[in-house]
């Protein structure tokens, strides 16, 4: 049982070939570019949720942070339609792979830090010492905020990795054991299966989520930073 | 049939003003003009049985050839299903369901192993 477990997780190859960067390339096939002034359904659809996303995530920045809008739609489409897209059966999710979370969230971090360097380094720099601090605590405060900056992006393309993982693993677990008590005992298995099936509308949660919260700490060191 | 003789390269089709290729064979007193395109250019549908395995090498195979057929193909899928007046969820669910099916089929040989053992 222990390599069925994890071979849902290992890179995706089709008679020898590695597909993985068809995979990763699919849901751009389920955003169709809007093309006229009113357009089909699925379109208008996709165009209100964006327009709502991008109000309501881009308002506290100011005009220099509203240049990172493009890049911070996109990024919640494509994490959120690919968490979306794992909850598929036997589907793959390149966000279970920490290459690719760190591969996205260092570049996105980096630029926001070396964005607020470069514009404003005194206010950047002073976001290593909180106000009011008293004087002899100040230079272990200041390891302390170093630390926590730099742990920043491994934060979050760990939580990421972390609860897409954790979350398709406890599917295959608790799968596998309602397969298993029905020839044992009927009712266990009913409820396995209702916890099953919580478990999932919390996976559909869980997967727009992680999106949301993967770009919103990212504008908010975009923030912090302009 | 007859078969074709020369194609005529300097007439005009009379409909559609473009070059086609005819082939005149010559009867005394009447030409009979039949339209002659080359196989290159047919559409699937219009090859002949005999014609297809010379049709299917003649088509283009550079990455860019590729490209252009899928791209074909999705938006001939798009304007088909998507695109409509009111499209609802059948065209997307179709490629979701063939996505699935997709990866069934790519992790069939792991999943072979977890039948139940009696019919092995």
């Amino acid at each position: 049982m222990n390599e069925n477990l994890f071979t849902s997780f290992t890179s995706p190859t089709m008679m020898g070939l590695p597909i993985v960067t068809l995979i990763i390339l699919f849901p751009s096939m389920l955003f169709p570019s809007p093309g006229r002034l009113i357009n089909n359904r699925l379109t208008s659809i996709q165009q209100w949720l964006i327009q709502l996303t991008s109000k309501q995530m881009m308002l506290i920045h100011n005009h220099k942070g509203q240049t990172w809008t493009l890049m911070l739609m996109s990024l919640i489409m494509f994490i959120g339609s690919t968490n979306l897209l794992g909850l598929l059966p036997h589907s793959f999710t390149p966000t279970t792979q920490l290459s690719m979370n760190l591969g996205m969230a260092i570049p996105l971090w980096a630029g926001t830090v070396a964005m607020g360097l470069r514009t404003k380094t005194k206010a950047s720099l002073a976001h290593f010492l909180p106000q009011g601090t008293p004087f002899p605590l100040i230079p272990m405060l200041v390891i302390i905020e170093s630390i926590s900056l730099l742990i920043q992006p491994m934060a979050l393309a760990v939580r990421l990795t972390a609860n897409i993982t954790a979350g398709h693993l406890l599917i295959h677990l608790i799968g596998g054991a309602t397969l298993a008590l029905i020839n044992i005992s009927a009712i266990t298995a009913l409820i396995t299966f209702i916890i099953l099936t919580l478990l999932t509308v919390l996976e559909f949660a869980v997967a727009l989520i992680q999106a949301y919260v993967f770009t919103l700490l990212v504008s908010l060191y975009l923030h912090d930073n302009t | 049939m007859t078969p074709d003789s020369e194609p005529d390269n300097e007439h005009y089709c009379p409909i559609c003003k473009f070059q086609h290729l005819y082939c005149r064979e010559r009867t005394p007193g009447t030409p009979r003009w039949r339209l002659v395109v080359p196989v290159k250019e047919k559409k699937l549908m219009d090859v002949k049985l005999g014609e297809l395995p010379s049709w299917i090498l003649m088509r283009d195979f550079t990455p860019k050839g590729i490209a252009g057929a899928f791209r074909r193909g999705y938006y001939r899928y798009y304007n088909n299903y998507v695109n409509v007046k009111k499209g609802g969820v059948a065209g997307i669910s179709m490629v979701l369901a063939a996505y699935v099916l997709f990866n069934y089929c790519r992790c069939y040989k792991e999943l072979k192993h977890n039948r139940l053992r009696k019919y092995l």
